[in-house]
């Protein structure tokens, strides 16, 4: 099993996620981390996936994704030519024998505090999966009481747009 | 460097945003790109969403609707009743009408239409539709839905068709918004009928049919994400037309995709030209005369053993519209295992899905089919024909050795193979014959010799019981002057032989050959080979020596058909010319046949297609060296 990324365009239509999402079911794939939001084009919703497969399945699944109406383009995002990121949100006990630990970590992994109580404070951090997997061990000693993290956001490095062209060849061919 | 952007530049892209949204919408149905046609030949009329609709369908040019009304519907069904290009043909059961729409489709190569209420009325489409899937049958569904306002709130025969369907539909919609009903079903009829064809449901909300709204048409479609390749890669097509002509041992495999795409006529030239052996599927029989000197017949777990044989030993296997399932290769890793793979179909997916394909091909049969021709012509004669002699000689003999036939029942009884046969032989090529799922579905496909396309109508992909009797019915209706047979097995016509009232009341003689053996004579048999004669729950009681029930000849009789029993081999050719005769009503003759008939040849679930039996306990000797 590998990992990859695949920015899936689609029109932004009611029902687009549970076609996509569906078709990773149906076709028994597990979906490692999903996120959906609109993009530079009202008309266009992106969705980034992230799937454990193999190369062969890996293509069958982009034809199968490729196939629905309402998906426009897919891509598959390498590591080394994309940045990727994921938003965490974490509550962390702390109280005041602790806090200037946990304020510490805070610092080492340019995270940030959103809310503070007297026993426990939250934190909010961006970065690669790797990146916020080493922040979480580094709070784990202080006791970490709950996690919300959004799915992976990934976009190629350079000048080019994904979603341009797409835009653009679904004009050409209209 | 691109510093932020000045408020003219913004308002540059806002435009240059605007005029491509409008250059998106600019695809007009019937594939003009007419941006600044923008008058409609049609309206603007102002209607009611449900007029809206009736006249939609008859603009996009449907003759026939198979469908039942019923309370989310039934604001349509007032103006349907005033139209005069729609005829519609009140079925019994909802999977009737759907089935009955494939089988038009089928028959005609047009769109087939099926209506139903919300609910229970939606949901007893969902077999039809998914049997259309399979068999990419260009279908449109459309299903009454309770009122906008009611949705989600478990109102009174509320399902979420949409959500129930998305599996087994190329696409499908719901529509809330009356304004949006004409191009919705523009589109849905575009995607049906376009690519590789299949069902599309269009769900309409009741509070929408009754708004008021406005019709114009023709109406442009908006489908950025839907651009089906039909015109094959140059180099591809080079490619492939180098292999075929200097392969040894080719096999052109021919799936339905050939029938689907109309390509039958340009295929008869590739196989003349190519000199190749041919094979057609379950769903390509009729794709290439059944007489032609190149055609084994079927591969496949029914496969002839020439047929089967032939893509085992081939260097090259030629899939043209075929999409290598399981019922075919059967198991896949030692299904053509010296063959190299040429794979052209119009779905992308369909390539590499099963069997790595070493040339693929994406592109609509008739095109792929029509660029090859020149390009293996031009090798022809760069390279002179590859010489494929000695290929036919080891074809030939196998032919000879293996030829189709069957024994005749030790019980005495009908043999339901010679039943088949003459039925074949007496209403000729030009009749339709539509079968079941089993053993009666087999028999037909091997024992009926299949001279055009779209003359040969099943249910290949799904296997759908029940599917004969309301495909038949459509075949009819869609080819009214040709004789169409619905082929059927005792088991299958309990479950939708309700449509033989359709049929009586309609005018729509199809006639019906029930190959009654009494029994769920493929379940049967599988119980006779795998599971020791035990035969658990496949029973019916429906032929000689039971009570019979039901007694097929009073049940023809109540519905309003002509009624005939066969139980000797002497009185079979009278009733089928006897059937053929009658035209005035549908007829269904019950033949009795032995229960212990069984389809062969045969290659049992996942085995090797090396190890076919010709007959029980029978098994070709292959030369192993090669």
């Amino acid at each position: 099993m590998s990992r990859h990324t695949l920015s899936v365009l689609v029109e932004n239509k009611p029902g687009v996620l549970t076609r996509v999402a569906g078709l990773f079911a149906r076709r028994a794939f597990n979906i490692h981390s999903l996120a959906v939001g609109p993009t530079e084009h009202e008309e266009i919703s992106r969705i980034t996936v992230v799937v454990d497969v193999e190369e062969h399945p890996l293509e069958q699944v982009t034809k199968q994704l490729n196939k629905l109406i309402h998906v426009i383009k897919i891509v598959e995002l390498e590591p080394e030519s994309s940045v990727h990121r994921e938003l965490l949100l974490v509550k962390v006990r702390a109280d005041a024998a602790t806090r200037t630990g946990v304020l510490e970590v805070v610092e080492m992994f340019r995270a940030r505090v959103v809310d503070v109580v007297p026993d426990s404070v939250v934190i909010e951090a961006t970065g690669p999966a790797a990146k916020l997997d080493a922040l979480l061990s580094a709070l784990e000693p202080y006791g970490v009481r709950e996690i919300v993290k959004s799915g992976t956001l990934a976009i190629g490095r350079g000048a080019r747009s994904i979603t341009d062209r797409a835009f653009e060849r679904a004009v050409r061919s209209a | 460097m691109t510093g932020t952007p000045t408020p003219a530049q913004i308002a540059a892209r806002a435009e240059a945003r605007d005029q491509v949204r409008t250059e998106l919408r600019s695809r007009v149905v019937g594939g003009k790109t007419e941006p600044e046609a923008a008058a409609p030949r049609v309206g603007p009329e102002e209607v009611t969403g449900a007029e809206s609709i009736v006249r939609s369908l008859e603009e996009i040019g449907a003759d026939t609707v198979f469908g039942i009304p019923g309370g989310a519907i039934l604001p349509l069904y007032d103006p349907l009743m005033d139209s005069a290009k729609l005829r519609h043909i009140l079925v019994r059961h909802e999977q009737g009408g759907g089935h009955a729409a494939s089988g038009y489709a089928h028959a005609t190569g047009k769109v087939g239409v099926t209506m139903a209420t919300s609910g229970p009325g939606a949901t007893n489409l969902v077999t039809p539709i998914a049997d259309a899937h399979m068999d990419s049958i260009p279908l449109v569904a459309i299903t009454g839905q309770v009122g906008a306002a009611a949705i989600g709130t478990d109102a009174f025969q509320e399902a979420d068709i949409v959500g129930i369907t998305m599996p087994i539909t190329k696409h499908n919609f719901l529509v809330t918004d009356p304004d949006q009903i004409p191009r919705t079903i523009a589109e849905a009829f575009h995607i049906a009928s376009t690519g590789r064809p299949g069902p599309v449901l269009v769900d309409i909300a009741k509070s929408a049919m009754q708004s008021r709204t406005t019709f114009s048409w023709p109406q442009e479609l908006d489908l950025p994400g839907y651009h089906p390749v039909t015109k094959p890669h140059s180099k591809q097509i080079r490619e492939a037309a180098k292999l075929l002509a200097t392969a040894r041992r080719p096999v052109l495999y021919v799936g339905g995709g050939v029938i689907r795409s109309g390509a039958a006529d340009l295929l008869r030239k590739l196989v003349d030209l190519s000199g190749a052996p041919v094979v057609t599927t379950l769903m390509a029989r009729g794709a290439v005369p059944d007489s032609h000197p190149q055609h084994l017949g079927m591969p496949g777990m029914h496969g002839t053993v020439p047929a089967v044989a032939a893509l085992q030993k081939a260097d090259l296997v030629f899939a043209l519209g075929a999409r290598f399932d399981d019922r075919v290769t059967g198991k896949l890793s030692s299904f053509a295992p010296l063959a190299a793979i040429i794979h052209a179909d119009i779905d992308p997916a369909e390539i590499g899905k099963n069997r790595e394909a070493d040339v693929p091909i994406v592109g609509d049969l008739r095109e792929v089919i029509g660029d090859l021709l020149p390009e293996l012509a031009r090798e022809h004669e760069e390279h002179g024909k590859p010489d494929i002699e000695g290929w036919w000689r080891q074809l030939d003999e196998w032919r000879r050795t293996y030829p189709r036939g069957y024994t005749a029942p030790e019980d005495g009884h009908l043999a339901p193979q010679h039943v088949i046969q003459r039925l074949g032989e007496l209403t000729g090529p030009d009749g339709i014959y539509v079968a079941g799922v089993g053993q009666h579905q087999m028999w037909a496909a091997q024992f009926i010799s299949y001279e055009r396309p779209n003359t040969w109508i099943n249910s290949g992909g799904l296997g759908t019981m029940g599917y004969s009797v309301p495909a038949a019915m459509g075949a009819k209706v869609g080819q009214p002057d040709r004789t169409v047979w619905a082929i059927d097995g005792d088991g299958c016509f309990q479950m939708t032989n309700q449509e033989l009232a359709t049929c009586t009341i309609n005018d729509i003689p199809i006639k019906v050959a029930v190959i009654n053996n009494s029994s769920l004579g493929m379940v049967r048999q599988w119980q006779t080979l795998f599971y020791e004669s035990r035969y658990s729950n496949t029973d019916l009681h429906t032929g000689h020596g039971t009570m019979r029930v039901p007694d097929f000849v009073k049940l023809a009789d109540a519905y309003g058909c002509e009624g005939i029993r066969v139980e000797r081999a002497s009185d079979v050719d009278a009733a089928i010319k006897r059937a053929n005769q009658i035209d005035d009503r549908p007829v269904v003759v019950d033949f009795t046949v032995s229960r212990d008939a069984m389809v062969w040849p045969m290659v049992a679930a996942g085995v090797s297609n090396d190890d076919i039996q010709y007959a029980r306990g029978i098994s070709p000797a292959w030369d192993r060296e090669d």
